[in-house]
């Protein structure tokens, strides 16, 4: 199995009185297919680390290395061509447009991709279905469940074909039985091969899953497989 | 698994207007307010223009109708002596053996004559009005038309009849001319039997009453030597006979002799406008400088207010270009909104401002084009900072915003 993640010792610090060493010496592989739980109280890092994962933030010195390609140094537009084409976003607090309805909120997971507003549309559509939504294409976020909101966000973040899933407290923002059924959406998807990195500070989530990942002061504490 | 470079993240130009549409669709209220900023300046600035060229196509029909080819010649100041200089009695025919002159007419001023209502009238209360002989064929020369009743012709000429211009009518009260009102001229009642149009081509028949020249001199005391003679001739030869007019009329005195071209005083009028135009333009500008500066504070709580859509969007792909275009389309849409509203308010209040002057309606496609060019860049100086800001967004940052 090739790897879609692999970090070396990477260090990110913000400056500010005093600095914050955010990560400091954090080194991690993710194979392809993976489903990696991210576990850690607030501060400690994990933010940051899915941030240098997603190629949204950059590490300041260490390898990182996502979907075979190496982030340090690469221009914006190189790094935004990764995230339109490789690396899938779910985020706690969904972002989804009001007034967008489930179908086009989906499709625009694919909008920096170029590819033509049908095609956006099709594939938008047969994600839906793909996490359970057939029958909500065309409804509102306003008119949608927390979870349901929730699984539009991860069919927007699934209908690129990332090879990298990256959910920030996916469940953060969800009562307990929505946020189950979202973990378990995440897991079907990781029977059909996709990635994925879940952050949380939820032990119970973290519990379910093959592998957890504990950071502490930005550095990693223990790499556990239960699977 | 691939680690080929992905392809470049593109956002399609169509789907570009889309996204800056999105942003003003999501709030309706805010978009039309800011809009109706840029719509107030270029609603001015439109109008301003359209009734000026609208006033300025009613002067020019107006020219076309009455012609340019009227010349008037008067005595000038007498060099030697001061008093006013006279032109002879026989400088009207005189005028007319001139080549190219097709039309020669001519009044004289009754001498010491005032025109009253009636005769208890106090003697100083003249109204500023004045008598005057005029010719049969006067009101062909001067295109002038008749309000009500007739003009004084060949058979009348000898009886005291009088035709009113239209402010001696209207000062002195007249409005009937079926023979049933006299008015007093000179101590001799005259009958009204015609009450005149403005004459733009020759003011001074507004306040004059004309009688025929026989009767002038007749009951008048009228002397016979004309004060004004007006002359038509091609349009081709106005100016040659200009040139020879006042040795003919006073061969003597040439140089006290004052020619002039009405439709020339017409266009100057026209012309002035300009002025005052140019004025209202500047306001008008002034306006939508403000409305620009209104899109751009729209803008700029727009970018503060949607950082987390800014995060998403760089989650999803887009590079700093992409987010820059979309608010920097966004703008100029906005501003292009309030253009196209402004062109159409300005359209309408010159349709109508037009209509009720009974002028032609006319808006130059220039203004048009002026207004469409003003607002795509007003909408992009407004939208540049904004949108610069908003692309430089680091995407974490904007992310971390709940």
């Amino acid at each position: 199995m090739s790897e879609v993640v692999l970090l070396r010792d990477v260090h990110r610090v913000y400056p500010g009185q005093p600095p914050v060493r955010a990560l400091a010496g954090v080194g991690l592989r993710i194979e392809a297919g993976e489903l990696v739980g991210i576990v850690g109280p607030s501060g400690s890092g994990k933010s940051t680390l899915l941030n240098v994962l997603g190629t949204l933030d950059r590490a300041d010195t260490g390898l990182v290395r996502i979907d075979g390609q190496d982030v340090a140094g690469r221009s914006d537009r190189h790094l935004s061509a990764l995230r339109a084409h490789r690396i899938g976003f779910v985020f706690q607090q969904f972002f989804l447009a009001p007034g967008v309805t489930a179908l086009d909120n989906v499709a625009d997971g694919l909008l920096y991709t170029g590819a033509s507003l049908r095609e956006r549309r099709r594939r938008a559509a047969r994600t839906l279905e793909r996490v359970g939504l057939t029958d909500r294409n065309h409804h509102r976020p306003h008119e949608l469940s927390g979870g349901q909101r929730q699984r539009v966000a991860v069919a927007r973040a699934l209908v690129g074909r990332p090879a990298l899933l990256l959910a920030d407290e996916p469940t953060g923002a969800l009562d307990s039985t929505s946020g189950a059924a979202v973990i378990e959406l995440l897991h079907e998807l990781r029977g059909d091969g996709t990635t994925i990195v879940i952050i949380t500070h939820d032990h119970h989530v973290a519990a379910d899953l093959p592998r957890t990942v504990h950071i502490l002061d930005g550095r990693i504490e223990s790499d556990e497989r239960t699977a | 698994m691939s680690t080929a470079t992905p392809p470049a993240s593109r956002l399609r130009p169509r789907d570009t207007l889309r996204v800056a549409f999105s942003g003003l669709r999501a709030r309706p209220l805010r978009a039309v307010l800011s809009a109706l900023g840029i719509a107030v300046g270029i609603a001015a600035m439109v109008a301003v223009v359209g009734i000026s060229a609208s006033s300025r196509e009613q002067v020019n029909q107006q020219l076309r109708e009455l012609g340019t080819n009227l010349l008037t010649v008067r005595p000038g100041q007498e060099m030697m002596g001061g008093g006013d200089a006279t032109l002879p009695p026989e400088s009207i025919d005189m005028v007319a053996r001139v080549g190219p002159v097709t039309d020669v007419s001519a009044i004289g001023t009754i001498q010491d004559t005032a025109v009253y209502r009636s005769s208890a009238v106090d003697a100083n209360q003249t109204n500023g009005l004045s008598a005057y002989a005029a010719d049969t064929d006067l009101l062909a020369t001067v295109s002038g038309a008749l309000a009500a009743g007739r003009w004084i012709d060949a058979a009348m000429a000898g009886y005291p009849t009088v035709v009113l211009g239209a402010t001696t009518a209207d000062r002195l009260g007249v409005a009937v001319t079926d023979g049933s009102v006299a008015i007093v001229i000179g101590e001799q009642p005259f009958v009204v039997v015609g009450i005149l149009e403005p004459v733009p081509l020759a003011p001074e028949l507004d306040e004059a009453a004309l009688v025929g020249w026989p009767v002038a001199s007749e009951l008048l005391g009228f002397d016979g030597s004309p004060t004004t003679i007006y002359e038509r001739s091609p349009e081709s030869a106005v100016e040659a006979v200009r040139a020879v007019l006042p040795a003919t009329v006073n061969p003597e005195n040439p140089e006290e002799v004052t020619v002039s071209k009405p439709s020339d005083a017409l266009a100057a009028q026209a012309a002035a406008d300009e002025t005052l135009t140019t004025l209202l333009l500047a306001l008008g500008g002034v306006a939508l400088l403000v409305g620009g500066i209104g899109v751009a504070n729209t803008m700029v709580i727009a970018v503060l207010e949607r950082r987390s859509e800014i995060g998403l969007r760089r989650a999803l792909g887009a590079t700093r270009a992409h987010i820059r275009r979309q608010f920097l389309g966004e703008s100029v849409l906005l501003a292009a909104l309030g253009g196209v509203g402004g062109a159409l308010l300005g359209g309408a209040a010159t349709a109508v401002f037009a209509s009720s002057r009974e002028w032609p309606f006319a808006l130059p496609t220039w203004i048009l084009a002026g207004a469409a060019a003003a607002t795509i860049v007003i909408g992009a100086l407004a939208g540049a900072y904004p949108a610069g800001r908003a692309a430089r967004m680091s995407p974490t940052a904007a992310l971390s915003v709940v």
